[in-house]
């Protein structure tokens, strides 16, 4: 027995040994996950990073498998979705976790990213990780708006229009750039194709890409932690950091546990709730989209609803648009907005906890509103979150710089 | 160009300015029903009513007649003979021979495919729109409708429920009053009794809810094995990790 056991090892070895001669298999392996050295006091605020790459592979297992029955026409799509719905064998299964995945991946993003204001993971020298993650935002946005348009129904035609008609708020260019995006004068078949196009191909290559980059990015310069410390500074005699542990097995079997628990709630909501009242799947969604009537309330997915309310309450046309981006552009600002030598805010002062309260509750606030039909008391609400949101950022190079931080320990606490 | 410009900006000004015009109902409650898809007697009786009433101008293109006979316990035989009335093959899906031509011409609008309509709707609207039908001369088919003003359907489940008015449409002082679901009353009793009606209606309300998606009959029960597996497998990974991590100090 003992015999066949070796045999099998040697000959395991020896094939390990053959692709490594020719491949850098074992190399990577240790660089990305046998010997990367992570710091060991990750919290729950460190499963996010694993669980968007999860996401990631849901939808584009479930978008092949939906590619194969999806109709990208005006005249079939709405009636291929449905098709795939009933007619395909757990097609209703695949589409649920496809749509149902794309909110999924936005609550994940956005938990990271509120990772990184709560650790000041984006903070020197991580810029470049953090210039690829919001990157990597801006392009999952574009892939949820594109993707949008595809079941081709009343809140996809009509959401399409509204988003397209605000580049044609721009100056001199704007009209011809709608007109250039959509590739006619209404949303239309030619529109749908395009968007297609994009939505299963350009974009998700792109999205895997920078996804990679990402992941060096990270790897080169080491994983923040809930302490803000860098680990790299104290190590032992074999140049090992002393509150390092290799990701494999540790983050491995970790992040396993993580990953069920996210699928146990993900799986609720595609087998009980797969329109969650409304907010995965809106219900105008089931009208097939009509250019000739205009649904009484539009209102993008939760997920884009804090900058369409940014939007809105802005009084000039113009001016919302430019505020709507500059929401979402302010983010990349945040390495060089903050000036404080304290990463985490375990050990920032007052101003910036204050500071991160207000924001949150801002963006919070802002994204019901952008749900709600406006009436004159909500328009004043979201202008003076507007404010809220953006002085968190133009504020933060003086609140941060005489801010009464902590003195921050030289090793992580357990 | 020029019209292309002011679409833009239509587009814009409709955004911008999207009011709070709540339902078809004047922002009146709709009316509640339980839905109830594990009857499969009551999903039957609302079949044989969608088929006999909405089915000669409305389409369910989406929905096979033999998914229907499956789901709801009804024989090939029996499908045949009390269910499909455009078509012999029971693969067929639920298609209506008028064109949209034609239902331009008799109700000025094509109706709708039902298919997927209670998705959209929601089922109380539905439930009330049916019992809401109220007799308005000024209406080319005699009847309007209090959740759907000013509908193009004639009430075609009329000769069941009986002809309904608006008991007051001025209020006491005699000032414009909004009309309520309170302010319907029957004026010519129909074949069925008010419960009777109430019982059609919410077995159609239920069928259609069914219609919506067919698979909700099935898939809440196959998430509760997918949960209990999840469940026990996140037992196991919890105690491997604890096992791995207690050399971590």
């Amino acid at each position: 027995m003992a015999d066949i056991e070796k045999q099998v090892v040697d000959g395991l070895v020896s094939a390990r040994n053959w692709i490594d001669d020719r491949f850098p298999l074992t190399k990577n392996w240790n660089e990305h996950l046998a010997k990367y050295y992570a710091p060991k006091n990750f919290n729950f605020w460190y499963f996010f990073g694993s669980l968007a790459l999860l996401v990631l592979v849901i939808q584009i297992l479930t978008g092949i498998w939906l590619t194969m029955n999806y109709k990208p026409s005006a005249e079939e799509a709405f009636a291929s979705v449905e098709y795939i719905m009933r007619d395909v064998s757990w097609g209703w299964w695949i589409r649920y976790m496809h749509s149902a995945g794309a909110s999924a991946f936005f609550i994940v993003i956005y938990l990271h990213m509120f990772r990184a204001l709560l650790y000041g993971s984006y903070k020197k020298p991580r810029e470049l990780l953090w210039l690829t993650g919001m990157a990597l935002y801006f392009i999952l946005m574009a892939e949820a708006f594109f993707g949008y348009l595809l079941p081709w129904g009343q809140m996809s035609y009509w959401g399409a229009q509204v988003i397209i008609s605000l580049f044609g708020a721009l100056p001199i260019v704007g009209d011809e750039l709608a007109l250039w995006i959509r590739g006619d004068f209404v949303v239309s078949d030619v529109t749908l194709n395009r968007f297609f196009s994009f939505h299963v191909i350009a974009i998700p290559l792109l999205i895997c890409g920078l996804v990679g980059v990402h992941i060096l990015a990270l790897h080169e310069v080491g994983s923040n932690n809930p302490d803000g410390v860098d680990i790299k500074k104290k190590k032992n005699a074999e140049g090992i950091p002393l509150d390092g542990i290799p990701f494999h097995p540790y983050y491995t079997v970790k992040d396993i546990v993580g990953v069920i628990v996210f699928l146990i709630l993900f799986f609720a909501v595609v087998f009980f709730a797969p329109e969650l009242g409304g907010y995965f799947l809106e219900h105008a969604n089931f009208i097939p989209a009509n250019p000739l009537q205009t649904p009484e309330h539009i209102a993008p997915l939760w997920f884009f609803t804090p900058f369409y309310a940014i939007l809105r309450a802005v009084p000039d046309q113009l001016g919302g648009v430019i505020a709507m981006g500059a929401s979402t552009m302010a983010f990349v600002f945040l390495p060089w907005l903050d000036r404080s030598p304290v990463k985490s805010i375990r050990y920032r002062g007052w101003n910036y906890r204050f500071a991160l309260i207000a924001f949150i509750t801002s963006f919070l606030v802002l994204g019901w509103l952008g749900l709600q039909a406006v009436t004159p008391l909500y328009t004043w609400m979201a202008r003076f979150f507007t404010a809220v949101y953006f002085l968190f950022f133009l504020l933060m190079p003086f609140y941060t710089a005489i801010d009464n931080d902590k003195a921050v320990p030289d090793r992580v606490k357990d | 160009m020029r019209s292309y410009k002011q679409l833009c900006k239509l587009t814009f000004i409709l955004l911008m300015t999207i009011s709070a015009s709540a339902s078809a109902a004047g922002g009146a409650k709709l009316m509640h029903m339980e839905v109830d898809l594990s009857n499969q007697e009551s999903l039957q009786r609302g079949a044989k009513t969608f088929v006999n009433y909405c089915l000669s101008c409305h389409a369910a293109a989406y929905m096979r007649y033999n998914r229907m006979g499956q789901d709801l316990g009804i024989t090939e035989d029996v499908l045949k003979a009390n269910f499909m009335f455009g078509t012999d093959k029971v693969g067929d899906t639920m298609t209506v021979a008028m064109t949209d031509a034609d239902s331009l011409r008799f109700f000025g609008v094509s109706p709708p495919d039902l298919s997927v309509i209670a998705r959209a709707r929601g089922a109380d609207w539905l439930y009330s729109y049916f019992k809401t039908f109220y007799v308005d001369k000024s209406r080319p088919f005699g009847v309007n409708n209090l959740t759907f003003k000013d509908v193009g359907m004639p009430h075609v489940l009329w000769e069941l429920q009986g002809a309904q008015r608006l008991a007051h449409t001025e209020s006491v002082d005699g000032e414009h009053h909004t009309p309520t679901y309170d302010d319907l009353e029957i004026i010519s009793p129909g074949t069925q009794s008010e419960a009777e009606y109430d019982q059609t209606v919410q077995d159609l309300v239920n069928f259609m809810v069914y219609l919506g998606e067919p698979i909700k009959l099935k898939r809440g029960k196959i998430g509760v094995w997918v949960i209990m597996y999840l469940f026990v497998f996140l037992i196991v990974a919890y105690m491997l990790k604890k096992e791995y991590w207690r050399d971590v100090h």
